[in-house]
């Protein structure tokens, strides 16, 4: 059994990729098994469950912005489905 | 470790000639002296602007006096408006030798060159013998900065550095982190871990300074390379990099510039006081490790997940890469492979020991990676800061 993805703290609803991930793989945490509905990079974050719109991103155990769609898990979580509850760059940073 | 040791007590972990323009008009033949002696580790700085400036003016003073500084060449155009007597005799007061050299009464660019390196490789042999005496980590001040920060920056590097960082303040030394605007979100945790309840209190009215200067500058500190790294927010971002501060009572917040006044871990304000007047306060990574140099700083932990190769001039800088797949890539770059973590080959605990123990060797006098490679990077522009109350440095 490889490990895919950790879970940095027992409350976050994501976890992070430790590499990367393809789409329709099955992701093994240490006690969770689920399917990768996208790619997930290196680094990036993992839905552990299904996430309501609203809903806190939870990573190290505290709140890392919010979810504005429902994300279901297994979807990789990112700036098309997280919002900052600070400050928001308004400039397109993807090249 | 063995120390240079300065006439104000400090010591230093290098015995650099550092070459400063005074204007960017000096630039280049302050490069041009400097350049020269690469060998011998001369260093370059300096401040471009011409107009005035107090706080470039204080910064000036504290790197031109640095403990890794044993002299120091200021190169002037000779009409900018930089206060370079007044400088000089800072310098030579701590002990320093120290000399202006004027491009408008010294021949131009070659007369000011020939003479200006003429005196650094005499300088060279005098401060040879400033005596070095036992240094303990009681002597010892480091910076801790993250640049190019992805998803693993927070799960490897910055936590391994904050066990360095309790090590170092736990054997009686001193350390600092920074980058107000790459904390919020992090700011009730900071206030709690404050040694008193004013200094918490301090401490959330930087945050909220920093919050407000970057919604008026519509701009936060997070970007493309943060995002392609899997980063989504500057608060994930924030947590992450507030890791590098690890467990330890927070005994002070400074602003660049003011040197820590006992053992401990500070804060940095780095972030202009008086609302957006110059822009990005920090605009880039250099800029704030210049900032911590100017507070004292010996050495800085710099933590890379994406792969950032800077070095820095006056301090050696230790690169702790995050990410198992950039130090494959640029391991000839990087000081410590804290990716190990990731890949199972490491525990946080043993790459935290790894860098305690590369900051006493560093302290000794072995060049980090950043150094052998000669980088010396150096940024210095304009900003104003009021000055600190006295609930910021309780004693």
């Amino acid at each position: 059994m490889s490990i895919d993805a950790i879970r940095l703290s027992d409350k976050d609803n994501v976890g992070v990729a430790i590499h990367d991930i393809a789409a329709g793989g099955t992701v093994e945490l240490a006690d969770i098994k689920l399917a990768a509905r996208d790619p997930v990079p290196l680094g990036h974050k993992i839905a552990l469950r299904h996430i309501r719109t609203g809903e806190k991103i939870l990573k190290f155990g505290v709140p890392v912005g919010s979810a504005t769609v429902d994300i279901p898990a297994g979807a990789h979580v990112h700036m098309h489905n997280v919002k900052s509850d600070y400050l928001t760059n308004r400039e397109d940073h993807w090249e | 470790m063995q120390g240079y040791l300065r006439k104000d007590g400090r010591k230093g972990i290098r015995n650099h000639v550092a070459v400063a323009y005074l204007v960017e008009c000096a630039h280049h033949v302050a490069r041009a002296i400097a350049s020269s002696f690469e060998e011998e580790g001369v260093q370059l700085i300096g401040f471009p602007g011409c107009y005035p400036s107090d706080y470039a003016l204080a910064m000036m003073k504290q790197l031109c006096t640095h403990p890794n500084v044993g002299a120091v060449l200021l190169v002037s155009l000779g009409c900018e408006e930089f206060r370079r007597s007044e400088l000089a005799e800072l310098i030579a007061q701590s002990g320093r030798p120290v000399k202006i050299a004027v491009i408008q009464e010294s021949g131009g660019t070659k007369g000011t060159i020939a003479l200006g390196r003429d005196w650094v490789r005499k300088t060279l042999a005098t401060i040879a013998d400033v005596p070095r005496v036992p240094m303990s980590f009681a002597d010892l001040l480091v910076g801790t900065e993250c640049g190019g920060s992805d998803g693993t920056s927070g799960i490897t590097a910055n936590p391994a550095i904050g066990v360095a960082v309790d090590h170092l303040i736990d054997n009686g030394g001193s350390a600092m982190f920074e980058e107000t605007c790459e904390l919020l979100g992090c700011e009730a945790h900071m206030a709690s871990r404050a040694a008193t309840p004013e200094l918490g209190r301090e401490i959330l009215r930087v945050m909220r300074k920093a919050d407000d200067y970057y919604r008026d500058l519509e701009h936060g500190s997070f970007g493309g390379g943060n995002i392609t790294g899997g980063l989504s927010t500057i608060e994930e971002k924030s947590i992450g990099a507030y890791a590098k501060s690890g467990t330890r009572p927070i005994a002070g917040l400074l602003t660049p510039g003011i040197l820590p006044p006992k053992p401990g871990l500070y804060l940095m304000d780095m972030v202009n006081d008086g609302g957006v007047r110059f822009g990005i306060p920090n605009i880039n990574d250099t800029a704030t490790v210049v900032e911590m140099i100017a507070c004292g700083c010996h050495m800085v932990l710099f933590s890379t997940g994406r792969g950032s190769v800077v070095g820095s001039a006056i301090a050696p800088v230790i690169k702790v890469c995050a990410n198992p797949v950039t130090y494959r890539k640029l391991s000839e770059d990087m000081d410590v492979d804290a990716g190990r973590i990731l890949e199972g080959r490491a525990g946080l605990a043993e790459v935290g020991q790894e860098i305690f123990d590369m900051i006493r060797a560093v302290a000794s006098g072995v060049q980090t990676k950043s150094e052998a490679l000669g980088h010396q990077e150096f940024i210095l522009t304009y900003k104003t800061f009021e000055p600190l109350g006295p609930s910021c440095l309780p004693v």
